[in-house]
């Protein structure tokens, strides 16, 4: 049953990677049109940095151990951010300049899908692994 | 012959933990489907039971000397690496199509090893009654 344990808690650190992914996506979305007045404070665009999780982490060890997901942190994005001449814009600076984000909406919804399918893959996985375990707990009845 | 459950049961219990180890092993490589430079992996079924069968056989490898590693139980074969596809970017092997597909199908064999257990025990218990 060693390895049906494990199963749970890589699937969840997995879940739970990808929920921080999806939270990041949701973050860049909704401020992707938030300007500001000067580059510094400008919102930049988050993503999470995945990388596997071993053993010693997890408590399982030897042949069981299997890496889970941890997010190692979350970079913020070097693209250029979005000058844009709106001189009637409250935030402008002294040119009449607003900075947008460098925020690429296209590349967030795929991210979006891409992370929720991981997620739905994790899932499922879980109801797997619990439909073994209860068999296994059934043997010999 | 005294009934011993070790032959009773055949291969059936080896092949269980395998398949329940590389039910581990799958659940790993589709969790980290997205982790960059994560190499999936896998184990090889026919190599490990093979192993198994004839160590049940009787050309068992023994441990005659003080040096000797001990083979754990169930198999301690080596996890390979699986061979991509199609190459990503990020220097990621998973497909999660392939590995999902090979998990379901490992958890129905998995199945099929408790059913096959199952079934064992029914037949033991049918002769420790007697009836």
């Amino acid at each position: 049953m060693m390895s049906i344990n494990a199963i749970f808690d890589v699937a969840g650190s997995a879940m739970s990677a990808q929920s921080v992914r999806l939270n990041t996506v949701a973050s860049n979305l909704a401020n992707a049109q938030t300007a500001s007045s000067s580059i510094g404070q400008t919102y930049r665009a988050r993503h999470p940095v995945f990388a596997p999780l071993y053993e010693e982490q997890l408590g399982a060890t030897g042949a069981d151990a299997q890496p889970g997901v941890q997010v190692l942190g979350i970079v913020e994005s070097d693209a250029p951010l979005q000058p844009r001449y709106e001189p009637h814009h409250p935030l402008a600076d002294a040119e009449g300049y607003v900075y947008y984000p460098n925020v690429n909406v296209v590349e967030e919804m795929a991210d979006m899908i891409s992370a929720s399918r991981s997620f739905q893959i994790n899932v499922q996985m879980v109801e797997a692994a619990k439909t073994l375990a209860q068999r296994v707990l059934a043997l010999g009845q | 012959m005294a009934i011993s459950f070790n032959s009773a049961l055949g291969v059936h219990e080896q092949a269980l933990m395998v398949r329940e180890r590389r039910a581990g092993v799958l659940a790993a490589n589709l969790a980290n489907a997205d982790t960059p430079h994560y190499q999936a992996r896998d184990l090889d079924f026919q190599a490990l039971i093979r192993q198994a069968a004839a160590a049940q056989g009787g050309a068992r490898l023994r441990a005659t000397q003080g040096a000797h590693i001990a083979r754990a139980a169930g198999g301690d074969g080596e996890l390979l690496y699986r061979t991509p596809m199609q190459p990503t970017l990020d220097g990621n092997t998973v497909d999660g199509d392939i590995e999902m597909a090979q998990f379901a199908r490992n958890a129905l064999d998995f199945q099929a090893s408790l059913t096959f257990l199952q079934s064992k025990f029914r037949g033991l218990r049918a002769a420790l009654k007697g009836e």
